[in-house]
């Protein structure tokens, strides 16, 4: 898989091997991706870019779907 | 100026790589386009690098296409038809039209999901999703997974969840054991699927296989905690920090919707060479009747044959696809859900994760129309993909919208679609 890749979801620093998708990320994070219309905490669910339920911020870009993205190095995730 | 191909392929898994292939080598100018980082769709996902690892079928279909000579477009995705035989394709930051002369949209499947309480928690994912997500990266040593819906996929993921560290405590699919002794016996008329088959039942033979059973409610703060399984007579507990549940797959026919491709049943109507109701559009895989790898391969090849003009070809593989059909028929008998869930919503259990609408306020509308109208159910950014194939269980609505764009699209991309009615 060569060397891992660093980014950060909300400020914290994690490491994924190489190839690994933005939501697969944030899951690893234990992190909320999106804050519904109610305020229920969502997280990553249908893993192939049908339900937008991984939508999050990436690199300053509001409303990504992270499950079909790929993290690269430096980058910034924020989620909700 | 627009780009201009004989053959433009919408989805690169399976189905629509062999029709490219196929239609690519037979000389024609093709251009295949898939809306995720990479092709292979969900089932060859992260093995489309044909000197890397994965199934055989996958490194062959990968290096023929590579070799075919055409063109591939990963990261757009297909979101409206702009003018007669072109498509409008949107990724990250970049808008773009591609004109066709014929059009094989190879969309597949995704999950069917049905709503029960505690299902929007973050942890609670499909089943499909699961292993989407762990052919992603998603790294799940000590985590505590239950598996659960419906379909010959949970063990596949079970199976997944498990060589890749996690502890399944336990696979429940909601079909009861009888349906599936019937299904079993016809698999043996196919000999691969038996030791596919097999195969997940060894890896998965750790954790418990239980038919008849379904989960009906998951709980935790602000992450799943625990799940309550019920076999119809009695119910319990079991704490897990993962549920990956799915029931069966339902096509995605949005894209053949749009472009005015009949529909039956839920299932595109193609002819003998895959055609659809409309001329120049072809519709193969799950699309047609959600059947698996194989079949998918077969009517992407058949597609290919047919749009190269070469009939011959594309019926004498159609022998072997009768065979296919009836194992995708065999499939759907199985795996039929059972009537009890339809109560798994409780009055105050969302439906529609967009836009947060109960099953209590679905309840007070008489059809998809109106509950769209009256409560926003569906007008989220999932458009209904997840709630309308809920509903339709449910509530017993059909939901056959064509309405552009079939994806949320970019102020860009509204701004081009605007230009092209001004001109």
């Amino acid at each position: 898989m060569g060397e891992p890749i660093s980014l950060t979801i909300n400020g914290q620093p994690l490491q994924v091997k190489k190839g690994t998708s933005v939501a697969a990320a944030i899951l690893m994070a234990r992190a909320a991706s999106r804050i519904s219309p109610s305020g229920e905490l969502r997280g990553p669910f249908c893993g192939m870019g049908i339900c937008m339920e991984c939508r999050a911020t990436v690199n300053g870009m509001a409303q990504q779907p992270t499950c079909q993205m790929i993290c690269e190095p430096g980058m910034e995730v924020v989620t909700a | 100026m627009t780009p201009n191909f004989d053959v433009v392929v919408a989805g690169a898994g399976p189905g629509g790589i062999a029709a490219a292939t196929v239609a690519a080598e037979a000389g024609l100018r093709v251009c295949l386009v898939d809306d995720n980082p990479a092709a292979g769709g969900q089932i060859w996902r992260g093995q489309a690098d044909s000197a890397g690892a994965g199934s055989r079928d996958a490194r062959k279909w990968m290096q023929r296409l590579n070799a075919s000579g055409c063109t591939v477009w990963t990261g757009l995705r297909v979101v409206s038809e702009p003018a007669a035989q072109m498509l409008r394709l949107e990724g990250q930051d970049t808008v773009r039209d591609v004109a066709f002369g014929r059009l094989i949209v190879a969309t597949g499947a995704r999950e069917r999901f049905l709503s029960f309480p505690g299902w929007t928690l973050p942890g609670v994912m499909g089943a499909g999703a699961a292993q989407a997500f762990l052919k992603a990266g998603f790294e799940v040593s000590g985590r505590r997974a239950v598996v659960s819906g419906s379909g010959p996929l949970l063990l596949a993921v079970a199976a997944g969840l498990r060589s890749k560290g996690a502890r399944v405590a336990g696979i429940f699919e909601q079909a009861p054991a009888a349906q599936l002794a019937q299904f079993a016996r016809t698999l043996a008329r196919h000999p691969g699927k038996l030791l596919e088959g097999v195969q997940y039942q060894w890896q998965a033979r750790f954790a418990p296989y239980r038919t008849g059973c379904w989960v009906v409610k998951a709980e935790g703060g602000e992450q799943l905690e625990r799940v309550t399984v019920s076999n119809g007579r009695r119910q319990w507990r079991i704490d897990c920090d993962l549920l990956a549940c799915g029931y069966n797959l339902v096509p995605n026919l949005e894209l053949p919707l749009l472009l005015g491709c009949r529909v039956e049943q839920g299932l595109v109507h193609v002819d003998e060479g895959q055609q659809s109701s409309r001329a120049d559009v072809l519709c193969v895989g799950e699309l047609t009747g959600v059947g698996g790898l194989e079949k998918a391969l077969l009517e992407g090849e058949i597609a290919g044959w047919t749009v190269a003009g070469d009939r011959a070809r594309a019926a004498a593989l159609r022998v072997s696809l009768r065979r296919q059909n009836g194992f995708a028929q065999g499939l759907a008998q199985a795996f039929a859900l059972r009537p009890e869930l339809r109560s798994l919503p409780a009055a105050e259990t969302l439906v529609c994760r967009c836009e947060d609408v109960s099953y209590g306020a679905l309840c007070q509308q008489d059809s998809w129309r109106a509950a769209k109208l009256q409560t926003r159910v569906g007008m989220g950014a999932c458009q209904g993909r997840v709630c309308g194939s809920a509903a339709a269980f449910l509530l017993g609505w059909e939901k056959h919208e064509k309405r552009p764009p079939v994806f949320p699209t970019t102020v860009a991309g509204m701004a081009a679609e605007i230009a092209e009615i001004e001109k």
